[in-house]
């Protein structure tokens, strides 16, 4: 369950930033995750409020977007959207690919009071 | 990064030793998660209006930023001696213990090594490891289901490695979780077994794909086993192609002649 560390990363970024904006606490927080960033969102909702209890998270409302994965092929260079990692290239089949998108873990803007 | 967060009971606490060291009761390296911020400072502002400020942070900062800061130190410290650090990750009972002993014993009189144990709870793997009189610190992360930048680079400081030698860090037995914290190491040694389904490669794919290197363990037991070596590497090719090798019994000792000489190749 990663997704307890990563919950407790996010507590450990706002409240620096709480700090460093003088404010009390967050509203509203806004993630961004890939897809194939490793993170299950479901789980991540549900060890959210153990790791955001007494800190400046508490009441702040959750915004998740979920980043799509695109790759581009090594073989090819057609650029195409995957589900998971073994996905192949549409065009030529091949697997070699860099993946551009989707494996992002980021805390995208927070809103405080 | 703590992972044992709500959890007052010490046995739960991450713990870092050395054989023959003792944990003292209640060694707590707690993050503050921030109890004291918030409810008691009311700022009873005298202005009167009662709207809420709101402002907002643009931040777009890494959610393992921490993580990954603490691991380019570490990496920079093995880069400064020399040192050539290996991240061994695999499900648990891949034979990743049994792989360690057996490098070690065939190669410590020619390569000084140094080993980080992680495992949740016991002093089991670093035993094995003291028994060989190699310097050993073992990580006990409690609940925790991964090692984390900031355990090695304090089990690092406990160990205190020489230049010119060899850092193997056995991760937790997990496929999962460990693929996402960089430890600050050279490179990721994933280790699969033939007791293995073939497609665990892309079961678990964030593994396969963050290791440069796969181990394909207990490769003598093939003639009791279903398991198809070409088809377990091109599963684990279609999530990474650029994983390189090595099938080898650390029973038997068969095989591991090659993963000795790459490893030997990384001392130059």
């Amino acid at each position: 369950m990663h997704e307890l560390s990563i919950a407790m990363g996010i507590v450990k970024i706002a409240e620096t930033e709480i700090q460093k904006a003088k404010a009390e606490s967050v509203s509203l927080i806004e993630l961004e995750i890939g897809a194939l960033s490793g993170v299950e969102i479901s789980s991540l909702e549900f060890v959210w409020p153990m790791a955001v209890k007494d800190s400046v998270l508490e009441n702040a409302e959750r915004k998740i977007d979920i980043i799509p994965a695109t790759a581009v092929c090594m073989d090819c260079d057609q650029e195409f959207a995957l589900e998971n990692h073994y996905d192949t290239c549409p065009k030529c089949g091949s697997y070699f690919k860099h993946i551009l998108n989707g494996r992002e873990m980021r805390v995208k803007a927070l809103e405080v009071v | 990064m703590c992972t044992t967060c709500g959890c007052g009971d010490a046995e739960h606490e991450v713990s870092i030793l050395k054989p023959g060291e003792k944990l003292e009761m209640h060694e707590h390296h707690h993050h503050h998660h921030g109890h004291e911020h918030g409810h008691e400072h009311h700022h009873h502002h005298a202005h009167g209006h009662d709207h809420t400020h709101k402002t907002v942070i643009e931040l777009e900062k890494d959610i393992l930023q921490n993580n990954q800061l603490v691991a380019e130190r570490n990496r920079g410290y093995f880069e400064a001696k020399n040192i050539f650090s290996l991240n061994l990750v695999s499900s648990p009972g891949s034979g990743k213990t049994t792989v360690l002993e057996k490098t070690l014993t065939d190669l410590k009189s020619e390569i000084d090594f140094y080993i980080i144990e992680g495992d949740q709870q016991t002093f089991n793997d670093a035993q094995r490891i003291d028994d060989l009189n190699v310097p050993v610190v073992q990580i006990n992360t409690g609940k925790g289901c991964h090692l984390d930048s900031d355990m090695v680079n304090k089990a690092v400081k406990k160990l205190d490695p020489k230049s010119n030698s060899i850092l193997m860090i056995e991760n937790v037995g997990n496929l999962v979780c460990p693929s996402m914290f960089d430890l600050g190491e050279d490179t990721r040694v994933v280790i699969i077994s033939v007791t293995e389904g073939e497609d665990k490669t892309i079961k678990y794919p964030d593994m396969f794909d963050s290791s440069q290197i796969c181990l394909i363990n207990k490769v003598d037991l093939l003639p009791y086993l279903q398991f198809d070596v070409e088809k377990a590497k091109d599963y684990a090719r279609r999530v990474n192609p650029n994983l390189e090798f090595f099938e080898v019994s650390a029973t038997t000792g068969e095989g591991m002649d090659k993963w000795y000489d790459w490893l030997k190749s990384k001392m130059k």
